[in-house]
């Protein structure tokens, strides 16, 4: 893979429609799980773009729920030379779609439309002075910092990994994907790592001459985000977030995944993000989704 | 046997096929954008119809926007778009290069707004038709124009004049008797209308003691409000000589082809198009089968045919 830092890697384009994948694995990590899906067809997906999944059966099964696909973020995607891509997903069970997702057995189906939204900078375009990254985790949200991880890995780039969880039963895949010296966990338990949260490690990062230097990437519940992002302003350092929000479509076709702009006005997650700069957007908190 | 023929119109707007989308839920220049060309190559739809246009650009509703539901979904979206200007300067033209005829769904709150918004419009040689949303409360009556038979006539009636194209009335389904605002809309001068727009719904948050939705109530769409749909479209086509446009709940060509059996003469795919970016190509391929199934040769059969 190309190493210049200054090139600015393209989002990938989704192939128009939706497509149908095998379950290849699924099982528990953690509290949460992983599963993998057989991608056949599709390109490669970028760090911070996402896919609208649902399983092909049982979706607005009993009770009519789930009936929208859920937009989630890949954790890692492979490919063995000749062979079809692998797509991991790590999810946690907390709604009738996460909850279906959730128990998808090897050898099911499942619809997959993307990948969609656009990816994170490079740590150069971010902060021209940046020697390195520091990626800032919660709970599912550490799924895009393990893919953007991978990548800065592949370019070169030194990164940093600070990944926060609840506790033992609201955590998972930090094995399987940060499998790594630089990373630092905190649990607000205290049951492994810090005790407290993430942002404490974050903040002991940026003191002194680190925060010049920095450029910092986050994806995880909405407090924590918007936490990272007001540490990060108030020290003007430059930080991009991946975002969450109810969304039906992906493509911007609903119009219902509104975060509101620092400028006024609202962006559309989907296509104008999920990834955004912290200066982009009024708050983290207002899109929290509530579908599950 | 060879494939029905599924070639039809609307008001004088000549269709390859049956199946368009509502408005608003199928943003063709975003589409375009996520998945390039392929949208234009292999449009969804026979015929594009615009979110709604209105005279000034709005923001849309604050957040949530979004609940989902037993089959179906609430949205309040609010009707974010560009504004009148910034439709016809930049999104009009790339619009017209998908290639299927166009039709522009506008709204405002007094007719002297919805005049200039149609007058505008209609001049443009991309337009075929001009879809007029009338969900929204008269500033002048303060009643909401697609609510009251009278109010729709005398809109239309005012609007009639302004232009020879298709002028087409969205009817909401919240009311008691959309045959007669059907009616009321006939009598102005109305080419068509498309119906359902979305049925009034609300959501409660699960975890605190308010609604949902960021203003309080949304519109239901989904398969959930299929036979609400199904039954008003029943009911106005009875009513009225102009064709009907049926909507809500098509997820597939069966569904669909329920609409043309209720009584409307094309028929328009929305929510689905959120689950599936495809789903009316999907549509479109299913319907020789469908239409066989029941023992018609042509789509022009089926929209002939009464229910017993």
């Amino acid at each position: 893979m190309a190493a210049d830092p200054s090139s600015r890697p393209e989002r990938t384009r989704a192939p128009f429609g939706r497509r149908l994948c095998e379950v290849a694995e699924s099982r528990p990590s953690g509290g949460y799980r992983i599963f993998t899906l057989i991608d056949e067809t599709g390109p490669e997906p970028a760090p911070g773009q996402f896919f609208m999944l649902a399983a092909a059966e049982g979706w607005a099964g009993d009770g009519g729920r789930p009936y929208l696909p859920r937009a989630i973020s890949h954790a890692r995607f492979t490919r063995a030379a000749g062979g079809p891509m692998r797509l991991d997903f790590l999810v946690h069970d907390v709604g009738p779609g996460t909850s279906r997702l959730a128990s998808m057995e090897p050898g099911e189906k499942c619809w997959l439309a993307g990948p969609f939204g656009g990816r994170f900078s490079l740590p150069r375009q971010l902060n021209p002075q940046a020697h390195g990254a520091i990626l800032v985790g919660g709970g599912i949200g550490i799924a895009p910092m393990a893919v953007l991880r991978r990548e800065l890995v592949d370019r070169g780039i030194p990164s940093r990994s600070l990944l926060g969880f609840r506790d033992r039963e609201h955590s998972g895949g930090i094995d399987e994907l940060f499998g790594c010296e630089e990373t630092r966990l905190a649990f607000e338990d205290g049951s492994s790592g810090h005790q407290g949260y993430v942002t404490d490690l974050l903040l002991q990062l940026l003191e002194g001459d680190d925060a010049k230097s920095a450029a910092v990437y986050t994806c995880g519940p909405p407090a924590m985000l918007e936490a990272v992002r007001r540490i990060c302003l108030e020290r003007e350092v430059p930080v991009e977030l991946a975002l969450e929000s109810p969304m039906a479509c992906g493509y911007g076709a609903c119009f219902g995944c509104a975060v509101p702009k620092a400028d006024g006005g609202y962006l559309r997650l989907c296509i104008d993000g999920p990834v955004v700069r912290g200066d982009e957007i009024a708050s983290a908190m207002a899109g929290e989704p509530a579908v599950g | 046997m060879a494939s029905p023929d599924l070639a039809t119109d609307i008001c004088g707007i000549e269709l390859t096929g049956p199946v368009l989308n509502g408005s608003g839920t199928f943003d063709a220049l975003a589409a375009r954008r996520v998945f390039g060309d392929a949208v234009v190559d292999e449009f969804p739809f026979d015929c594009y119809v615009s979110k709604t246009i209105t005279m000034h650009p709005r923001p849309g509703n604050p957040p949530y926007r979004l609940w989902e539901t037993p089959s179906g979904m609430i949205n309040s979206i609010g009707l974010p778009g560009p504004g009148l200007d910034g439709f016809l300067e930049r999104d009009l033209g790339r619009l017209a290069e998908i290639g299927v005829p166009l039709i522009v769904s506008v709204m405002a709150d007094q007719v002297e707004d919805f005049t200039v918004l149609v007058e505008r419009v209609a001049a443009r040689p991309e337009v075929a038709g001009i879809e007029l949303n009338v969900s929204c409360p008269n500033v002048h009556s303060g009643l909401i124009v697609g609510e009251q038979p009278a109010e729709a006539e005398a809109l239309v009636r005012a609007l009639r004049p302004l232009t020879e194209k298709p002028l087409i009335v969205k009817l909401t389904p919240n009311v008691a008797n959309p045959d007669e605002v059907a009616a009321g809309a006939e009598r102005g001068g109305a080419d068509a209308v498309s119906m359902i727009n979305t049925v009034k719904a609300a959501a409660i948050d699960p975890d605190a003691n308010r609604t949902w939705l960021g203003v309080g109530a949304g519109g239901l769409s989904g398969p959930a409000v299929r036979p609400i749909a199904l039954a008003q479209v029943r009911a106005v086509s009875a009513a009225v000589d102009i064709p009907v446009i049926g909507m809500g709940g098509i997820t597939d060509a069966e569904s669909a082809l329920e609409f043309i059996l209720a009584g409307a003469r094309v028929v328009a795919v929305g929510t689905e198009n959120f689950r599936n970016p495809r789903a009316g190509l999907e549509v479109t391929e299913g319907l020789p089968a469908a239409l066989r199934r029941r023992g018609f040769d042509s789509l022009a059969e089926a929209q002939a045919s009464t229910l017993s």
